[in-house]
């Protein structure tokens, strides 16, 4: 079975810093991540490929740095790393990465083999638009299998599977065939740590890198700004309350004090919640 | 949310381009709002977004429509009720045996087919798992664009949507226009917008469309459904109060402030994003842009920064108090009462005097 897993390199987003000034991104010494989720689908693949054999490949698109991300997913026993890096690709939005992804899926089939599933984590922690999975699904025609708990069976002689899928207030049993695209929800495993084999392996392993043409794009008027339809106009930062929050004075205070102070500031305000609290509490 | 600091330099070539809309899409008008109809009963995202869809509409001078795609009979016809009650003018529906269970296949197909031929210019879904698996789809269908997770929806004065979301993991907002293309697409998440007035209205004008689609052309079955048990499903977006900790709290150790706090006041717990991603919390728990979205009548963090992926999750309730020892934390920004002290030590001592406040004594004396 040939897996392919799409990752996302992306900024540690607890470490990002707004300029107080500027109010732009101080990318400046922010480190990069695997894209957390993208863990889940990651280590679901490597899961499915150690029962029944085979091979994943991971690919990105993104500037060639992004090649550490391929990297850490060779650790961790990934067996081949694709890059799609182009200046063509920047600027784009989901539907042109979604393009540009397909695009080079195309041709990882060509060159190593046709892929009977395409993972991706159910959301990037950078864009949270969880659009790039079904964009993929769409453009390539594959049937599209979104927040994906579990793997419950597979028939590889039929090309059937079975999933639990999240859905609101509950769980889906769907049965579908492949090739499929699950988007593998979080929390529903632990990455591996990766043997020393593959750290080893990692380290040598030449990343294959791409560029449009490589892939064999040819219409890039898909591509990056250009074939995206949506375009960011303004980014700010919010802007403060007219009003700040009112200080409570901490200062040569008990802590029992400061807190009756504090209640008597939110009845203060809201008088009707002391009545609900009191029915509502233990 | 509102008003602007400061404009950062255009974001790439295209920020200044005009948006010139090519001759095939100029005829697509009016505004289409998705009623998320699931096991008999609408999502109550859907009537949020037919109160900004109506305010979309009104401003264009356009219909508001409802798109009802749901199993033949009663269940569909209601949830056609409930849009006009909600405020559309009109409603699409397509009854089918295939769409009793939410499944990609013929709900794009359904979608994909009433957009081609009644051509909308707007269209909202909310951001559920079940709208963003769909608005993908129909988005990638269509080659339109898509922007997620949307906290505030307007109309430019030249008709086109402005559409503004937390970007950057959350840190800061963008508007975003989509070009060249329609249907304009957008994702709300629940409770993000407020849930208009009801009012009762007969049923207007139905449009009533068929799915030109078998079973046979379907490959995914739906085998069983099997419901949450109510253990799991932490209440939170429906909350009247809610206590959440944030990385102030240290460890993980430490959540039992909170969770203590929540208990007297009989209260729902959450926490931010980095505690779901340190595994300190389960995902149900959180609150913010990629969490839940509460608009409790009291909400108290402690230990929480307020990145603006917390912010635009929070924002909506009645008061917010703050503790946390930074008193230039961004929270302090948007709290009503704020108060400069260590969370781990005031939360207990908070909860005492709760306790004391709400003991049956002072009850009784309250009921009096």
């Amino acid at each position: 079975m040939h897996i392919i897993v799409c990752i996302k390199q992306v900024p540690d987003s607890a470490q990002i810093r707004v300029h107080p000034v500027t109010n732009t991104i101080m990318r400046q010494g922010v480190p990069t991540i695997i894209n957390p989720y993208d863990l889940f689908a990651l280590e679901a693949a490597l899961s499915l490929r150690d029962i029944v054999g085979g091979e994943v490949t991971v690919l990105t698109m993104g500037p060639p740095m992004a090649e550490d991300a391929l990297r850490k997913a060779l650790t961790y026993g990934a067996d081949r790393a694709v890059l799609l890096t182009d200046r063509f690709f920047a600027g784009s939005d989901t539907l042109a990465t979604s393009f540009a992804l397909s695009q080079a899926i195309c041709k990882i089939a060509e060159a190593f083999g046709p892929p009977d599933m395409v993972f991706t984590g159910k959301q990037t922690i950078d864009g949270d638009t969880a659009q790039v999975g079904p964009g993929i699904a769409k453009r390539l025609g594959l049937l599209q299998l979104t927040y994906v708990a579990k793997i419950a069976s597979l028939n590889l002689d039929a090309h059937e599977i079975t999933v639990e899928r999240r859905a609101e207030g509950g769980m889906q049993m769907l049965k579908t065939k492949f090739p499929c695209l699950i988007t593998m929800l979080e929390g529903t495993n632990e990455i591996r740590r990766g043997s020393l084999d593959d750290a080893l392996r990692a380290a040598r392993s030449q990343i294959v890198k791409w560029s449009a043409a490589d892939a064999g794009i040819e219409d890039l008027s898909k591509c990056g700004l250009r074939g995206s339809p949506t375009v960011v106009k303004r980014v700010f930062a919010p802007a403060s309350r007219a009003v700040k929050a009112v200080q409570i004075d901490t200062a040569d205070k008990l802590l029992r004090d400061l807190a009756d102070e504090l209640i008597a500031a939110i009845f203060a305000r809201r008088p009707a919640l002391e009545h609900e609290l009191a029915f509502e509490g233990a | 949310m509102s008003s602007v600091n400061r404009e950062t330099p255009p974001h790439g070539g295209r920020a200044g381009m005009k948006k010139d809309l090519p001759e095939r899409f100029r005829d697509y008008r009016h505004v289409w709002v998705f009623i998320e109809l699931e096991r008999g009963e609408v999502h109550p995202v859907s009537f949020e977004l037919l109160g900004e869809g109506r305010k979309l509409a009104d401003k264009l001078g356009v219909e508001l429509a409802g798109v009802v795609l749901g199993p033949t009979g009663e269940a569909s016809w209601q949830a056609v009720a409930q849009a006009f009650a909600y405020g559309a003018d009109l409603a699409y529906i397509v009854e089918s045996p295939l769409l009793v269970d939410y499944r990609n296949e013929p709900f794009t197909k359904a979608m994909t087919d009433l957009v081609n031929s009644y051509k909308p210019e707007i269209l909202l879904l909310g951001a559920t798992m079940r709208g963003r698996d769909l608005a993908g789809s129909v988005a990638t269908t269509l080659l339109t664009g898509l922007t997620a997770d949307c906290t505030q929806l307007d109309v430019d004065p030249d008709g086109s949507l402005a559409a503004t979301r937390p970007t950057f993991g959350g840190s800061l907002l963008c508007t975003i226009y989509t070009l060249n293309c329609r249907p304009q697409m957008a994702t709300v998440r629940p409770r993000v917008m407020p849930l208009p007035q009801r009012e009762e209205k007969p049923v207007g004008r139905v449009i009533q469309y068929k799915l030109s689609m078998l079973e046979d052309e379907i490959v995914t079955k739906v085998l069983a459904f099997l419901p949450d048990t109510q253990s799991v499903k932490a209440n939170l977006a429906f909350a009247d109060v809610v206590v959440a900790g944030g990385l102030g709290l240290g460890g993980a150790e430490n959540l039992q402030v909170v969770t203590k706090l929540a208990r007297t006041l009989g209260a729902e717990y959450g926490c931010s994003r980095p505690l779901v991603q340190k595994g300190w919390m389960p995902a149900e728990r959180q609150i913010g842009q990629t969490g839940k979205t509460i608009r409790p009548k009291l909400y108290i963090a402690a230990g929480i920064s307020g990145a603006i992926q917390h912010r635009v999750g929070v924002e909506s309730a009645d008061l917010i108090v703050a503790v946390n020892t930074d008193p230039n934390a961004p929270i302090f920004d948007f709290a009503h009462i704020g108060i400069t002290t260590d969370a781990i030590r005031f939360l207990p001592a908070l909860t005492e005097a709760f306790t004391r406040r709400l003991s049956p004594h002072s009850r009784d004396k309250l009921a009096s």
